[in-house]
């Protein structure tokens, strides 16, 4: 089992669920992430964290304390 | 006929407030929502014979009471309910924006889709079919762009709401569906966190069923946005590139552009204009105190904040039109994790770089954080970025006690305002604001140029405070401190026997211990609560130049007899820390209790800066003496 924060920039990923609670959840998923959906890691800010996705063909950034969240399998 | 209310809803980016320019013009005015800070937008149009009134909500990515803002547009979505709704759709970004159309349908408030930045979906290889979008959304859809107004018109002709299908109509036989499903997951579902994501996930099926039906996807070459996107935030030449960039913009304001204005128009409100007020007045046989009053005090002191405003708007000119290429979204990107040290997001990198122009919209730029939480620390350090106002009078003790080395000197104190808030953040982090932080989660808008027009609306809407506070508490400050200067319970006399010097003489023992306990910093630092400015205003009023800052240089040498004799060097160095560090002035104060909304947090914030300027000017002070250099 992986999640969105071991995935390296380019790799395209799946969704397989979300593990991000509280109203942050909500969040995540009105912004088009949840089970099912297609990821692809783009990079990693300069620092180290947070990192950009591209999903539902916009780009996205979080932490990695919440990519650690989201559990994906490799495409 | 009473007139028809058309309020425009859309995601943040997608061109809402420049179609909203477009519709009112100069018809607009800002308000705020009952109870918050949150702009409020509201103007007029005219259409044929009929009066409409726009309201341009806030930027929202879903009416789901996320933030504020969601909270304030699903408010006044249910409360106020307008005749109709345009919610404007970024076509490049479609998917996601759609989520914010579907709940308007379910809202059922009749709405016209205006489908935007069509050009950039077309070379993101987007071919929308807006008549199969419209058929299978159940509602009327229209294109346009904005920035080169392509559209417009028609959306203008669709601001009717008898032309919009209302949603829910059976016109759509997939919304139609989807309205039902998410009726049977909220009547089978008891555990309403489950069915809400029921809902949401339902919201997204219907999306997507929606767009196999409207949407094609052409193969399209990177775009620039994404070349550039590849550099800017590059993993080596990230940071390099983003210091450049603060560079540039610091060098522009101060030394470029900002100050060279900034001094030309000195020049003239010093010169020019007082010596034809001072002639004018002399030749009508004005008596000798009206003189005094226009030309030392009013004059001199709203002449002396004036000065300051090219600067500023120089810098806000820049910010703005970064923030609207989108670089300021990874300005937070790239920041965010030396931020979160502080416990604040990367968010607040650009209301803390605001800071350095005027605290005032720093302070209203803390809006855009996330959380209460947040937005409160950032607030309370915003002020120790070391303001435009402050600096004329480093420039003045520099040169007066730093020759040769006032950079040096200058630069040493902007950096001590970052350390001290840096500092202060951690221990808020660490005490009060203990707890998690929001998660951060920020879109990356595609990089865009902005608009000429929607730059300098935004420059102007940041520094129109400054101007404000010009006219009025600066204009009557000065009047105020020539009064105080010049007259006793007695009449009129000399300064240092003015209810000015007695009022300075009974702060002054604060400073004892810092090397400055005299009532001329006693005044200054009094004067300074009400604008900072008015520091370097009030000692040039006492020390008797009437023409300061025309040349830090020169004033230095009129007042080197004069300020030299209550000053040393650490002294004048104790006295610059204690003026960036203490108390906000009171425009930065009213705007505290105006944005956190609590008298409590502004007179907190009042307070505990003024102690951090004390202990922390007391400690440069003696630690100086220590090392011997008190000379």
């Amino acid at each position: 089992m992986i999640t969105l924060k071991d995935a390296k920039p380019g790799q395209t990923v799946l969704v397989d669920s979300v593990k991000v609670t509280g109203q942050a959840r909500g969040r995540f998923m009105a912004m088009g992430i949840m089970k099912g959906t297609r990821l692809k890691v783009i990079k990693v800010a300069p620092l180290g964290d947070p990192i950009e996705v591209l999903v539902r063909s916009y780009n996205l950034s979080f932490r990695k304390a919440e990519a650690e969240q989201i559990i994906v399998s490799l495409v | 006929m009473s007139a028809l209310t058309v309020a425009l809803a859309g995601n943040p980016n997608t061109g809402k407030s420049t179609i909203f320019n477009f519709l009112t013009g100069a018809r607009q005015h800002i308000g705020n929502w009952p109870g918050v800070t949150v702009d409020k937008k509201m103007g007029q149009m005219t259409k044929g014979n009929k009066q409409i009134n726009i309201i341009d909500l806030p930027g929202t990515y879903s009416l789901s009471a996320y933030s504020l803002e969601e909270k304030i547009v699903k408010d006044f979505l249910l409360e106020e309910k307008p005749d109709m709704v345009v919610n404007v759709v970024d076509a490049s970004n479609i998917e996601r924006n759609l989520y914010l159309t579907v709940q308007l349908l379910e809202m059922g408030i009749p709405t016209v889709v205006n489908l935007n930045m069509m050009d950039e979906a077309g070379e993101k290889g987007y071919n929308i079919n807006l008549e199969a979008l419209g058929k299978n959304l159940g509602v009327k859809v229209i294109s346009s762009v904005a920035t080169s107004k392509n559209g417009l018109n028609q959306l203008v002709d669709s601001l009717d709401p008898s032309l919009t299908r209302l949603a829910g109509a059976a016109d759509s036989k997939l919304l139609a569906e989807h309205l039902k499903a998410i009726e049977n997951i909220k009547k089978s579902e008891n555990n309403s966190e489950i069915a809400d994501e029921k809902v949401i996930e339902a919201r997204y099926e219907f999306i997507n069923k929606v767009l196999e039906k409207s949407l094609v996807i052409n193969e399209a070459k990177e775009s620039w946005s994404d070349k550039l996107d590849n550099l800017l935030t590059n993993r080596v030449l990230g940071i390099p590139i983003f210091l450049s960039i603060m560079y540039v913009m610091f060098q522009a304001t101060f030394a470029w552009v900002g100050q060279p204005l900034s001094d030309i128009l000195d020049g003239f409100i010093g010169g020019t204009l007082t010596d034809w007020v001072s002639g004018g007045m002399e030749s009508l046989g004005t008596a000798g105190w009206l003189q005094s009053l226009v030309v030392d005090g009013i004059i001199g002191g709203v002449g002396g904040v004036l000065v300051f405003v090219p600067l500023i708007f120089t810098l806000f000119l820049l910010i703005s039109f970064l923030d609207g290429t989108g670089y300021m979204a990874r300005v937070a990107f790239i920041m965010d994790r030396a931020m979160r040290r502080i416990g604040l997001s990367g968010k607040a990198f650009l209301p803390m770089l605001i800071g350095f122009g005027c605290s005032v919209p720093a302070i209203m730029g803390a809006r855009a954080l996330d959380t209460e939480r947040d937005r409160r620390i950032a607030v309370l350090i915003a002020p120790f970025m070391s303001c435009g106002a402050r600096l004329p009078v480093y420039a003045l003790f520099a040169a007066l006690f730093f020759p040769g080395r006032e950079s040096a000197v200058v630069l040493s104190l902007y950096i001590l305002g970052i350390i001290i808030a840096i500092i202060m953040g951690l221990i808020f982090k660490s005490t009060y604001f203990k707890g998690d932080a929001e998660p951060f989660l920020m879109e990356l808008p595609p990089y865009r140029i902005p608009t000429l027009k929607t730059v300098l609306l935004q420059t102007w809407e940041k520094g129109k405070g400054f101007l404000v506070k010009a006219g009025t508490i600066i204009f009557s400050m000065s009047v105020l401190i020539w009064f105080l200067s010049s007259y006793n319970f007695s009449g009129p006399v000399d300064i240092a026997d003015s209810l000015l010097a007695t009022i300075g003489g009974v702060i002054a023992p604060l400073f004892t211990l810092h090397g400055f306990g005299t009532w001329q910093s006693g005044v200054a630092v009094l004067t300074g609560i009400l604008a900072k400015e008015a520091v370097v205003a009030t000692l040039g009023v006492i020390y008797g130049i009437s023409e300061l800052a025309e040349d830090a240089a020169q004033a230095a040498t009129q007042l080197q007899g004069s300020i030299g004799a209550t000053f040393t060097g650490l002294s004048a160095y104790a006295f610059m820390v204690f003026t960036l560090l203490y108390t906000p002035c009171m425009a930065a104060l009213g705007t505290i209790k105006k944005e956190l909304n609590s008298w409590k947090w502004a007179l907190f914030a009042a307070g505990y800066t003024f102690l951090v300027a004390w202990i922390v000017s007391l400690l440069i002070y003696r630690v100086g003496l220590l090392l011997g250099l008190g000379g």
